[in-house]
């Protein structure tokens, strides 16, 4: 499974100025990219964009392919690429642990399984026990370790990270990025990561491409 | 994405919207205009025909009618405008003022304008509360003096009825569109060069603001110079406001006056149509002067002791209208009650013991109609929403309007002929209709108070449910709407108490058959025993009461264990 971005240029609808340069680069199964750039040159943009959360007022051209197959014209639900964000945006009105089982896959039918696999995924994020919790009540790490396990346990074909770790202080950004990266290098998908902070793209291994403004 | 669903979502609603609200409020009017101009079949009339007009101009008192409805028109909301900005000078940037003042006026809101002017009538009459505080040791009176300090031919008791409604409603929006310019950072800024809070209130956010309130400005003017229920409780009785004078003339027993009503109905609108033109120039004018006061730089007007006034005088009118409402609860529980005791000299609960008189069955059709109505209205309100987000778009200018529209158009003006072009088309007028002349105007105030929640939702909560693989359909009914059960509530309170309030519409598409606490009360206001009329108003006032209530209870049982929803967002 790898993720093909070909030719990707995108432009406000009002605007004929592509945001940043086009962009063609192919993650590989496993791989946890970087694309970094200044703030405000349209990395979340090209985020929604592969993600399909792109809003009408953006005109993209270009093609967003998952191993092979093209997505660009899909739903955002029917991509199965998962997002993760610097906030954990986890459902308020749901428990931590209806939080993961809304995110885990139907593949698991049965409410015995698919509490065990709650359960475990709880486990793997050391919240034994947390999953009756409002997710209110937790702290900024756990809020995060549980956003990674909720998409995780959609089973996504490949990952996009956005900004994950900028509100995070230097010692949890360490210990949040090696449990993120953990996490997703065993699952051997495609991992994109838009960032503007030269460590984390280091940490992530892979690599590094540099949006840039558009020549005139 | 689902673009091609959002659109089919988006179709149904606005066909939903212009069958349901556009095309019968215009029906309405052309057979109201037809009317004015001779052309009624069911009492055969039809020939084209100036009679109407003319008879209409010779009907006595018609002349002291008209005059009478602007005076109270632009009188009560050039006060209302006035006082609302007065306070909002007066409290902002102050926290814990705000929460107060918005605690405080939040229940006038919610009550009833018939329930209200039936309290003022209490309150305000030669035998009412204040009279008989001050008797008879400051005013010599044993009995009840023969003035006329309730329906007066002035209408002052009137357009404090309507200023007890409309400033908080003005108030209110105010601070809502407040949130919408950086207010704070201005008023620092302002401080900063030199200009007392309250001067930098009125120059530089009041300019700011008023364009985002223009609408309801305009609906509290069109409802002002169109009211009817609190006009027939308070207003001027002879001659009445036109509004009344039409109302009464419809409903005479003298089908003849059938003709010149309907040109009365018509005269209405145009009458709100050149106020809110008249209006749109007055504003030219003053934002021209207001210029040019700004450019004087000038920083050494007091504003002090306008504020002062404003707070004071909507102080008293909320005292007043609290009174009012207190005096609801003792008359339907008085028993013998004579001038000038404060207090009943004896209690009873005979009034309440017995529903089978009437207001069980009028309790029972108010709220099974506010129910229905507010159902209807939140239905069709979500589906708009979600409509706009399914396509991504941002609602334009003429939507806008279409919400508003049922609201700017006053009552008087189509319902009649709505009455008429529903019989034309085989419509019986009946509880049907009249729950759906209720959705009219419930699902303005509905839309108005959902749409800005709804827009606050964080987009990516909603993308992330995406990621996940949840559709359109399980994004809504799983995330949506459960985070935004408290506004949505709130949106439904409001319609219900809306509904509750109706008094036109259900007099006159329920062909005066159907009977709710509202059309009750009114009819039973002038002139029948004060303790039943307390019963009918004490009940209207109680459903929204009840309702909000509800509103504000049912998310914190249900989210008691959610911080994230409880209070903060909420």
């Amino acid at each position: 499974m790898s993720l093909e971005l070909e030719g990707v240029v995108i432009r406000a609808a009002r605007s004929d100025r592509p945001l940043f340069a086009p962009l063609t680069l192919t993650v590989a199964p496993g791989e946890v990219a970087t694309v970094m750039g200044p703030s405000g040159i349209g990395k979340s943009t090209l985020v929604d964009f592969i993600g399909g959360h792109l809003s009408a007022g953006f005109a993209p051209q270009g093609r967003v392919r998952l191993d092979g197959r093209e997505v660009t014209g899909l739903p955002a639900e029917a991509r199965r690429i998962g997002i993760l964000f610097q906030d954990a945006l986890l459902f308020p009105h749901l428990s931590v642990g209806d939080n993961l089982a809304f995110g885990l896959a139907r593949r698991i039918r049965q409410a015995g399984p698919r509490r065990m696999a709650v359960e475990a995924a709880l486990a793997e994020a050391g919240l034994e026990g947390f999953g009756d919790r409002d997710p209110a009540t937790l702290s900024g790490g756990q809020l995060g370790r549980v956003a990674l396990m909720r998409t995780l346990l959609a089973e996504p074909r490949a990952l996009l990270l956005d900004e994950p770790f900028s509100k995070l202080d230097p010692d949890r950004r360490r210990q949040m990025r090696d449990f993120v990266f953990d996490h997703v290098r065993g699952r051997n998908i495609p991992v994109l990561m838009v960032s503007h902070d030269a460590e984390d793209a280091a940490a992530a291994g892979g690599q590094i491409l540099r949006l840039s403004e558009l020549a005139n | 994405m689902t673009h091609r669903e959002g659109r089919a979502l988006r179709l149904i609603v606005l066909f939903t919207v212009l069958a349901g609200f556009v095309l019968p409020i215009v029906a309405g009017l052309w057979e109201t205009a037809r009317a004015a101009f001779g052309i009624l079949p069911a009492i055969g009339a039809g020939e084209w025909s100036l009679a109407p007009w003319r008879q209409l101009f010779g009907l006595p008192g018609f002349g002291t009618s008209v005059a009478l409805t602007l005076w109270v028109g632009f009188g009560s909301t050039i006060i209302s405008l006035l006082l609302a900005s007065g306070l909002c000078a007066l409290i902002h940037g102050r926290k814990w003022a705000r929460a107060r003042a918005g605690r405080v006026l939040a229940p006038f809101l919610a009550a009833p304008h018939a329930a209200l002017a039936i309290g003022l009538a209490f309150l305000l009459s030669p035998s009412g509360w204040i009279a008989r505080l001050l008797s008879p040791w400051a005013t010599g009176w044993n009995l009840p003096p023969d003035i006329a300090t309730v329906n007066d031919p002035m209408g002052f008791s009137l357009i404090i009825g309507l200023l007890i409604k409309e400033v908080p409603f003005l108030f209110l929006m105010m601070m809502t569109a407040l949130t919408q310019i950086p207010a704070e950072n201005h008023l620092r800024a302002g401080r900063a060069l030199g200009y007392a809070r309250g001067l930098v209130w009125i120059k530089i956010i009041l300019p700011q603001i008023y364009p985002l309130i223009r609408l309801p400005v305009f609906v509290v003017l069109s409802f002002a110079l169109s009211v009817v229920d609190m006009a027939i409780i308070l207003g001027p009785s002879n001659p009445p406001t036109l509004a009344v004078a039409m109302t009464r003339w419809f409903y005479s027993a003298d089908i003849g006056l059938l003709l010149p009503a309907s040109a009365a109905a018509l005269l209405q609108s145009v009458i709100v149509l050149l106020a809110i033109g008249v209006w749109l120039l007055a504003e030219g004018i003053a934002t021209r002067i207001g210029r040019l006061w700004v450019r004087r730089g000038g920083r050494g007007m007091v504003s002090g002791p306008f504020l002062a006034v404003a707070g004071a005088v909507t102080g008293a009118l909320m005292l007043a209208g609290a009174l009012a409402l207190a005096s609801l609860l003792v008359w339907s529980f008085a028993w013998r009650w004579s001038f000038p005791g404060f207090l009943p000299e004896s209690w009873s609960m005979q009034a309440w013991l017995r529903p089978g008189a009437g207001w069980g069955a009028a309790f029972a059709e108010s709220f099974g109609i506010g129910l229905c109505a507010t159902l209807i209205s939140i239905l069709i309100a979500i589906a708009w929403l979600e409509g706009e987000d399914r396509a991504g778009m941002r609602r334009v200018g003429w939507a806008e309007g279409l919400i508003y529209l049922p609201l700017l158009v006053p009552q008087v003006a189509f319902l009649y002929g709505l009455s008429v072009a529903m019989l034309g088309v085989g419509l019986g007028n009946g509880r049907a209709t009249v729950i759906w002349g209720h959705v009219l105007f419930v699902f303005p105030y509905v839309m108005v108070a959902l749409s800005d929640p709804w827009r606050a939702l964080d987009r990516r909560m909603v993308g992330q449910a995406a990621t996940l693989g949840a559709g359109p359909w399980r994004r809504l009914w799983a995330v949506k709407l459960p985070i935004l059960l408290a506004p949505i509530l709130v949106a439904a309170a409001i319609g219900f108490a809306v509904s509750v309030a109706q008094y036109l519409p259900t007099l006159f598409l329920g062909a005066g058959r159907i009977a709710t606490l509202t059309t009750e009360a009114v009819t039973l206001s002038s002139g029948s025993d004060r303790r039943v009329v307390g019963v009918y108003a004490v009940l209207q006032a109680a459903l929204p009461f009840a309702s909000y209530l509800a509103a504000w209870w049912v998310p914190r049982m249900i989210y008691r264990d959610r911080a994230g929803l409880n209070g903060g967002r909420g």
